[in-house]
């Protein structure tokens, strides 16, 4: 991908206005993190009118890009590198945002006033007068003997995704470790290619942390339907190297048998990159912690989307209720809402939190959020593949997983938006249309 | 070139010269185009990308499948007869397309 501005001629334009002591003058913002929340910040200040330098600055050699389709598409060679690019060159020129690739920051100064230098893993500088952190959050690594094989792979970004292709033709099994979104899509995705794929997921369920028990098992017969060796409760003791010591050949569980693989996926969860918010002495806890606007407790750095501990956004969530969510949804909402904070707007989250995940052809989406749920409705047509569990607090619904079925996730997204309400006992009819059935408060 | 011309709800036009294979959704997201947020990346999880279209343009467009019409009951500006989700239309050598953002998109 090619270059756009390097980070010499950022951070030299920059100090080329020179006032302060160290040569630096700190104007502008510097936004920490390419990510999709990073660039939804600069996006959304220049359509505020933010008038500002920006920096855009991101630790990879790509230009800022779309995630999702790693697992997917991109994986499965369906859609190029290119088409995964966020914005046009002209559009960074354009709108006077500066890109800055393949520079990890290690280290940030800062004075009273918020202003400071973020210092680079290459030496380089960036002055700025306030500082964004849309960092993200890292794959975590597996703990396991052997987990440092050649094979033994993750898929977190552009690089990781490059680097599972060009090792594909080799493989006739793969094994995935995780059975959370990225684990099954990435399952899903192999099995298209031709590959055997088990996978191995340490807890008693598929999709855990995202989705209720009805879900889950409803994901579990669908996949293994579809072709995958799926083993829940699974304990692993290590990653066996093949004879030649060269690379994986397998995954040896806990009772000694070996599931062969030449490819081991690890998708067991990501930890968010708190370390410049702990260097800086901001709260951390599961994440940065942020109040409604964006804003970390020192008042002035704004922290946004999967590295962002959050209050729960969905209109009448009990207050002192926290989350940290990690979507595009998300990554998003909750840049925009730090795009205010930054020009002196208080506006509050907007919009009801939203998920999905591809997978084969089960096309989950799920509207708000489940925390707090004390009772479910499942509404299931199998003649036409159709599947939604709607979630109830205190009555009220707060949320839906819908497999393949668009309508039921929309009523509950809209009905959620406009504080409505779908009662459970008309909800339970699958027939019943939900849209129709919505009540006020 | 193909080419889709933008108009927002305020009657602003934008003519975007597009790549063949390109959605037209992604020529816009590239470009800047406002009235376009395509939250999901065009893979038909969202409806933030809806376009109406305008009619004389309408056979020109591949016949739509059941998930975005279902993806279509849930826009926020209600559709109409000419509604499309734009990740769904791909640019021809010879696509010359007018379409019309919506006022909203979430």
């Amino acid at each position: 991908m090619d270059a756009t501005k390097t980070s010499t001629t950022a951070a030299h334009s920059a100090a080329a206005d020179g006032t302060v002591a160290d040569g630096a003058v700190r104007t502008g913002l510097l936004i920490v993190g390419a990510s999709q929340s990073g660039v939804q910040m600069a996006v959304s200040l220049r359509a505020l009118g933010f008038d500002e330098h920006i920096t855009l600055l991101g630790e990879e050699d790509h230009r800022p890009y779309q995630r999702p389709a790693l697992s997917k598409e991109f994986l499965q060679g369906t859609v190029e590198s290119e088409s995964l690019i966020f914005r046009s060159n002209e559009y960074w020129d354009e709108h006077n945002v500066a890109l800055v690739k393949g520079e990890r920051i290690v280290r940030i100064e800062r004075e009273a006033d918020g202003s400071g230098v973020a210092h680079a893993a290459s030496g380089a500088r960036f002055p700025f007068k306030r500082v964004a952190l849309t960092v993200g959050a890292r794959a975590r690594k597996l703990d396991l003997p052997g987990a440092e094989l050649d094979g033994v792979v993750y898929l977190r970004n552009a690089d990781d995704a490059l680097a599972l292709k060009a090792q594909l033709d080799g493989v006739r099994e793969a094994v995935v470790i995780g059975g959370g979104f990225i684990g099954l899509e990435a399952a899903s995705s192999l099995h298209k290619m031709g590959k055997a794929v088990t996978v191995l997921e340490y807890g008693p369920r598929l999709i855990g942390r995202a989705v209720g028990e009805e879900t889950s098992e409803y994901f579990l017969n669908a996949h293994r339907d579809r072709g995958l060796d799926i083993r829940l409760d699974a304990r692993m003791k290590r990653m066996v190297p093949a004879e030649d010591g060269s690379r994986v050949a397998g995954v040896e569980l806990s009772d000694g048998t070996v599931v062969p693989a030449q490819l081991v996926l690890v998708g067991i969860g990501v930890v968010p990159n708190t370390e410049l918010a702990e260097q800086l002495g901001l709260d951390v806890d599961n994440g940065i912690v942020v109040d409604r606007h964006a804003v970390a407790s020192d008042g002035t750095t704004v922290a946004v989307g999967d590295v962002a501990n959050i209050p729960n956004p969905l209109p009448g969530a009990p207050e002192g209720e926290r989350i940290r969510l990690e979507s595009v949804n998300n990554a998003i909402e909750h840049a925009k809402v730090a795009a205010y904070s930054l020009m002196g707007r208080s506006e509050e989250y907007a919009g009801i939190p939203w998920f999905w995940s591809n997978q084969a052809d089960l096309k989950l989406q799920i509207a708000g959020l489940t925390l707090g749920y004390d009772s479910t409705v499942v509404r299931r047509d199998d003649e036409r593949g159709k599947f939604s569990v709607l979630y109830y607090r205190d009555g009220r619904i707060i949320a839906a997983d819908c497999v393949n079925a668009p309508l039921d996730f929309m009523a509950v997204k809209n009905a959620l938006a406009k504080g409505q309400n779908i009662p459970a006992d008309a909800a339970a009819d699958p027939a019943v249309v939900l849209k129709t059935i919505v009540t006020d408060g | 070139m193909p080419t889709v011309h933008f108009t927002d709800a305020e009657g602003a036009v934008r003519d975007i010269e597009g790549n063949i294979g390109d959605s037209v959704m992604e020529t816009a997201v590239r470009n800047g185009v406002p009235g376009i947020v395509a939250e999901c990346g065009g893979s038909l999880s969202c409806a933030t990308c809806h376009v109406f279209v305008r009619e004389d343009c309408l056979d020109q467009l591949p016949e739509m499948e059941e998930m975005e019409d279902e993806m279509l009951y849930g826009t926020v500006v209600d559709r109409e007869d000419n509604s499309r989700l734009s990740c769904q239309l791909r640019l021809a050598e010879d696509t010359e397309l007018y379409v019309t953002t919506p006022e909203a998109q979430v």
